[in-house]
């Protein structure tokens, strides 16, 4: 059924929901690349006009990949809570907009498992940024493992120690550098250079020392392929999360070596291992606008729609952290500043009301058209917004991944800005290890030497 | 021992930037200043216009006679949105390759701009300085060297199948990090033509005076080249090996050699 919205003498016709939801993004790059993007800029307006007056039921109804030809739909459908979607049944993209606006976070918990991808990312398209900002800081989502991840007032910090070798000693330095500016709550997970078995193996085992030795309330993770972690955890290494890059199409998944059988294969043996204090949130997921459409498997989907189908794939399995990694894929997808710190915005609102603990990795490329500035301004933005997490990398420069995301110190001024508060387990081991004083901010004099205690072989 | 000298000597142990210190919430101006520069100079890699005229004057210079052509992607702004550009040849460029292409050859080179001019400027003559004796050595006829403007990995095809040649090897400038706006990729294809994949390509990255040798990338490349023509295929099959032969007596003081 073709959708139209008449503006003076022009009607603008659009084909199909796929065709409306992509017409009525605001403008990016990758959409552009795709061949799916509105012509004008009073085309994506009326396209916003008519979405504006599709029924919610009407996209419950029509989905955009055919329930047949993909899994992620299947799973999106199979699992939507019909009961829960009774309140909002009735209403309009344009009315859910401002039943958002209006909503208390006891109604946004009770809506979320009601909310499908396509009908969370429809509605983002007809918000601004400030709505954007406003509702998902009502959103709570709180996971837990060794700690208390997503609570109000709270942001959570990624330590991300990179190193271009996988050198165990430079690691570790980027590690102590990173928790002596009180970061690594999240997890400190690392992303390794190589694939192979043996550095998973040496990387796992020393995180899970670091984290003994210091007895710091966190949990760790090498961000690997799955069937590589799996492996590793039937050889009874140490891992604490399991991690893998997921996207909202069943082909995009194959592209990354996943299928939904798998993912569940390792929730569950990650389940079992049994090494958590807190909660049992054994998963963490990266996703990304763009990463279906450069598999060549996005169907004629807008990347918004298709990254917050991604968000429905990380639901099913609980995971404590999820993020997007919203500048890394380059300015084919995300041209510059604009674009990143609305892509930012959208992903975190559309993640949290659908009930996913979201996090953002705040960063570019050095091909973008963007700079540290715009860096400050997403960043500022999403602490307002209640972002659930960000990265801390040294300096912001990941040496090893060569993009640039945001720094221990950015987590410093977030949380000096907005008063925001670490995870609070973590608050208090910082406290008691004497690092910050009872309001969580850093002592003068450093705590290397206390910290040194964790790798003892770099203090000779 | 005090917590400067700590952070000092922790932070031997990695590139990554720690120990730097903090003005409150903030880094010390020093590191504000010092990451600028850094990322200034990574946007001036992508964003300085390719000198074709003078990249082909020194290839010239050793012997080589030289083409340039350009992509579809018109300028700087439209490589950068439209990568499948990059993988085409200007209608133009198509028709003087056809027009220019003579004898079939064992080995097509491409130097392209890729998204660092400065990585062309500064590292693809003394490149091909360091591998234009290895190929003379294996005997291989070579097409001219195509030097190319806006160009992507995969424009590579396209010049090699035009320049009918059994293999095609790509210069290119990487994506800049905050630490190597000067650094080279060399990508090589056997049987180059429209529609090759990634995976059927063989990569050498990081080459740069900070990083991979010229004359160590040379001698990888030269390895690669010599297996690809004579097992009839690049990508994943094709595992770099040339480690092996790095660590026997003869292969160090031919390199040594190269110096």
């Amino acid at each position: 059924m073709a959708f139209r919205h008449v503006v003076g003498p022009r009607t603008h016709v659009f084909g199909d929901l796929a065709t409306l939801m992509a017409k009525a993004t605001p403008v990016r790059s990758g959409d552009r690349l795709a061949g799916i993007a509105a012509e004008s800029a009073e085309e994506t307006m009326a396209a916003r006009w008519c979405l504006a007056e599709v029924p919610l039921s009407q996209i419950l109804a029509q989905p955009l990949i055919a329930y047949e030809d993909d899994d992620v739909t299947r799973l999106i459908l199979d699992t939507h809570d019909q009961a829960a979607f009774a309140e909002i049944a009735h209403l309009t993209i344009g009315d859910f907009r401002e039943f958002l606006l209006t909503a208390s976070s006891e109604t946004l918990a009770r809506i979320a498992p009601a909310v499908t991808p396509e009908i969370a990312a429809a509605v983002s398209k007809i918000m601004r940024n400030q709505d954007l900002i406003l509702v998902a800081r009502k959103c709570r989502v709180v996971t837990k493992y060794r700690n208390t991840i997503g609570l109000p007032g709270t942001l959570a910090v990624r330590l991300q120690p990179n190193h271009p070798t996988d050198d165990p000693k430079g690691i570790t330095a980027s590690i102590l550098d990173g928790l002596s500016y009180g970061c690594g709550d999240a997890v400190i997970g690392i992303n390794p250079a190589s694939d192979s078995i043996r550095t998973l193996s040496d990387l796992l085992r020393l995180l899970d020392d670091v984290i003994q030795r210091l007895a710091i309330p966190t949990q760790s993770c090498v961000l690997t392929h799955v069937t590589t972690t799996l492996d590793a955890m039937n050889r009874g290494l140490p891992v604490d999360l399991v991690f893998q890059s997921i996207a909202g199409t069943q082909a995009a998944n194959a592209s990354f070596g996943v299928t939904l059988p798998l993912l569940k294969e390792a929730h569950e043996a990650a389940l079992a291992l049994k090494r958590e204090t807190l909660g049992d949130n054994v998963m963490y997921f990266e996703t990304g606008q763009g990463s279906a459409l450069s598999a060549d498997a996005h169907h004629g989907i807008d990347q918004q729609t298709l990254e917050t189908r991604a968000y429905a794939v990380a639901r099913v399995y609980r995971p404590l952290l999820v993020n997007t990694v919203v500048g890394f894929i380059g300015p084919e997808y995300l041209y510059d500043g604009k674009e990143i710190i609305r892509a930012g915005l959208e992903d975190h609102f559309c993640g949290k009301l659908m009930g996913v603990p979201l996090g953002v990795d705040v960063c570019y490329t050095n091909h973008a058209e963007a700079d540290q500035d715009d860096m400050d301004t997403l960043l500022t933005l999403l602490g307002a917004a209640g972002c659930t997490y960000i990265m801390g990398v040294p300096g912001a420069d990941d040496v090893m991944l060569n993009y640039q995301s945001t720094s221990f110190h950015d987590a410093l001024y977030l949380r000096e800005v907005l008063g925001l508060k670490r995870a609070p387990e973590f608050e208090a081991w910082l406290q008691r290890i004497g690092l910050t004083d009872g309001e969580g901010a850093l002592l003068p004099g450093g705590a290397g030497a206390a910290l040194l205690t964790a790798a003892p072989d770099l203090a000779a | 021992m005090s917590e400067d000298d700590l952070w000092k000597r922790l932070s031997r142990l990695t590139p990554a930037r720690i120990g730097l210190g903090r003005a409150g919430a903030g880094l010390p101006t020093r590191e504000v200043l010092s990451f600028g520069l850094a990322h200034a100079q990574a946007r001036d890699a992508v964003h300085t216009p390719l000198d074709a005229e003078a990249v082909a004057g020194a290839i010239e210079a050793l012997g080589l006679p030289t083409l340039t052509v350009a992509s579809h992607a018109g300028d700087r702004a439209t490589y950068l949105r439209r990568p499948d550009y990059g993988r085409r040849l200007s209608a133009e460029s198509e028709a003087a390759l056809r027009e220019r292409a003579g004898e079939a050859a064992d080995l097509a080179i491409v130097v392209a701009d890729g998204l660092s001019a400065r990585a062309v400027h500064e590292g693809a003559a003394t490149m091909l300085a360091a591998l234009k004796p290895l190929v003379d050595t294996s005997g291989w006829s070579l097409a001219p060297v195509v030097v190319a403007l806006q160009a992507r990995v995969a424009l590579g095809d396209a010049i090699g199948a035009l320049l009918k040649a059994r293999a095609v090897a790509v210069l290119i400038g990487e994506r800049p990090g905050l630490s190597s706006p000067d650094s080279l990729g060399l990508y090589l294809t056997f049987d180059p033509r429209s529609g090759r994949s990634d995976a059927e390509r063989n990569c050498i990255s990081n080459v740069r005076p900070a990083g991979l040798s010229y004359e160590l990338a040379a001698f990888k490349l030269h390895w690669l080249i010599a297996q690809a023509l004579t097992r009839g295929l690049t990508g994943v099959n094709l595992k770099d090996e040339s480690d092996a032969l790095l660590t026997a007596p003869e292969a160090q003081a031919g390199l040594d050699g190269l110096r």
